[in-house]
């Protein structure tokens, strides 16, 4: 049970069968309004499997994730744009950044419990947000627009298509998947869950729980700045509202919780009823949609709480059995 | 920096302070007693703002007029919440009941959206409008006196029934030890919908006399919501006199941070405040 091969998770049919369906579809489908649904789909699975990490595996729930998000597309464009450094390189940085702001921000915060420390993260959250935003390196609150440079991998950039960053967040999403599985089977993965459960009888079973709580954080930054540095380049202009406010933030946790928190499937299902529904009524209604879709989301969150508390992952749990 | 400023400060900090305290005694009511924290406490004074709005420019009933409906109305609103949600999920891992009234706080916010538009909206021509109090060098708004006072004095009142009726023995009993309050024969579920009532009429008033001055639009929910969170926090949950405390220091370093720093960095300053408390002491500043 231990030390399990994460690939072995890509022989189940049931795993197989949907991702290669889902790697021929923008081949099958070429309306472009599809393709940027699929892209923003697998970019918030693979945020809120991110955030899962920390708040689902190790019950630290944190409404801050944006942070770490506007972290990595702020550092990926301005290091473009400042310092003509490739964004694949400033998505790394992003990502250490991230990291680096999640040892400094947690070690003093992980000191707090369950509601203590959900709003610290809020607070730290709306801090960085106001900073980014009277911050004229970073163009504060007139936002950053990405450059305009010749197409391609190096650049990380496509005008006419966007099949390409489709494949590049598919195999970000395979690869948060993979470590997901891996982790959720390993010995971190059930101190993960022993935190969670209680963190005063996983202390007394002799686990570290600051460290792993730590390592929890530090992974889920690195992999939430990756994403927010693909963000800054397919969208191509950030500015503190889109990438650090607490919408995000909560968007990537309401995801994660109405598929289910803690599972494997859970991000995916939530990102797959959300996304379509907001990108589409976004699509429909105009403007933000008329904020149709968070109606329809508020709804189906108040009724999975109450009536299926362990989300959609619960539910088709339970139609399995 | 000369002494009327510092008392400009100090005294429209107090004002400020003392409508933050009544929000989030309201919200420190329910945690203390339920175990639960109310996402939605922001939302549900958007909706009191909102009423009164409505009642005056439909019906030119005065802000100051409206505070019996808003109460009533909010009152309702909290025992509705507990009846048809927080009751399902008061025995669920904790994430539940947090989400459940996260989705109630997102449903509200987007409703109240797609129903009012995004405008803010403003109170001209009530009898508080527009008038000022001048004293002392002071320059203070008279709306904002009288909503700090009338806050007040509903925080007066709230901690009276808590701490000196039959009532509030109960409130208190079942907060201590929900089992034992049961033993006892003490209606746990009336106890529990009693305070999310009480918790919503907290917010139907702050949110009546905050429409005098302040101008609603959906998300100011959000707003107040938040800074009500930091206070409970910071004032420790299920702590009444803890919360109002924190309420005015809130306001006081809100203003003082406004000032001294700059106005766009007022609230930046309260939340580093707010961790730089917590972290030296971890459950808030009275918390237990």
């Amino acid at each position: 049970m231990l030390e399990t091969n994460p690939f072995s998770l890509l022989k189940k049919p049931a795993i197989l069968i949907p991702l290669l369906i889902l790697l021929i579809l923008p081949w099958t489908i070429t309306n472009i309004h599809f393709h940027h649904v699929l892209i923003m789909f697998m970019l918030f699975a693979t945020l809120s499997q991110a955030w899962n990490f920390i708040g689902g595996f190790a019950g630290q729930v944190s409404f801050g994730h944006a942070t770490f998000f506007g972290i990595g597309a702020y550092a990926s464009l301005v290091l473009l744009k400042k310092f003509d450094l490739s964004p694949w390189v400033g998505m790394l940085a992003g990502g250490g950044l991230s990291v680096a702001v999640a040892v400094v921000v947690g070690y003093p915060v992980f000191k707090l419990k369950g509601h203590y420390f959900a709003i610290s993260t809020f607070a730290v959250a709306e801090i960085f947000e106001r900073l980014f935003n009277n911050w004229d390196f970073v163009e504060g609150a007139i936002g950053l627009p990405a450059p305009v440079l010749p197409e391609g991998l190096i650049n990380f950039m496509w005008y006419q298509t966007k099949v390409p960053y489709f494949y590049i967040v598919f195999v970000l999403f395979l690869l948060v998947l993979l470590l997901a599985y891996k982790i959720d089977h390993s010995r971190m993965g059930f101190y993960f869950r022993a935190i969670k459960q209680s963190q005063e009888a996983a202390e007394g079973l002799g686990i570290d729980t600051r460290r792993y709580k730590m390592q929890a954080m530090m992974i889920s930054a690195f992999l939430t700045a990756i994403c927010g540095a693909f963000y800054a380049q397919y969208i191509l202009y950030i500015d503190p509202p889109s990438v650090l406010s607490l919408d995000v933030s909560i968007k990537i946790v309401l995801i994660a919780v109405l598929g289910g928190a803690g599972t494997i499937v859970g991000p995916i299902l939530g990102a797959a009823i959300l996304i379509p529904l907001s990108e589409y009524s976004r699509i429909l209604l105009g403007g933000t949609g008329k904020g149709v879709d968070l109606i329809v989301f508020g709804a189906l969150i108040l009724m999975i709480s109450v009536f299926q508390p362990q989300g959609m992952a619960g539910f088709f749990k339970k139609a399995g059995s | 920096m000369d002494f009327e400023i510092i008392l400009q400060i100090l005294v429209s900090g107090l004002l400020m302070g003392l409508i933050f305290a009544l929000i989030a005694v309201g919200l420190t009511l329910v945690w203390g007693v339920l175990d639960i924290l109310n996402f939605a406490h922001g939302e549900f004074l958007m909706l009191a703002m909102f009423i009164s709005f409505w009642m005056f420019s439909l019906w030119k009933i005065d802000p100051l007029w409206s505070i019996p409906f808003t109460v009533a109305a909010l009152f309702a609103t909290g025992v509705l919440t507990y009846r048809l949600i927080i009751k399902r999920v008061l025995n669920a891992p904790g994430l539940t009941a947090l989400l459940a009234t996260f989705g109630l706080s997102i449903l509200i916010k987007n409703l109240a959206q797609f129903f009012w538009t995004p405008d803010f909206r403003h109170i001209q021509g009530a009898i508080l409008s527009d008038k000022a109090l001048s004293f002392w060098g002071l320059n203070l708004s008279l709306a904002e006196v009288v909503a700090a006072g009338g806050s007040g004095l509903i925080t007066f009142v709230i901690y009276y029934l808590i701490f000196k009726t039959k009532t509030g023995r109960a409130i208190r009993a079942t907060a201590l030890d929900r089992d034992t309050a049961l033993l006892m024969g003490i209606n746990i579920d009336r106890v529990f919908a009693l305070t999310f009532g009480l918790g919503g009429a907290c917010v139907g008033v702050a949110g009546a006399l905050l429409m005098n001055f302040y101008y609603v639009f959906p998300s100011v929910g959000s707003l107040f919501g938040i800074l009500a969170f930091v206070t409970v926090a910071l004032g420790g949950f299920g702590n009444i006199t803890g919360a109002f405390l924190a309420g005015v220091l809130m306001g006081v370093v809100e203003t003082a941070g406004g000032v001294v720093i700059a106005p766009v960095f007022k609230y930046t300053v309260v939340f580093v405040m707010y961790l730089v408390i917590i972290l030296l002491r971890p459950k808030g500043l009275f918390g237990w």
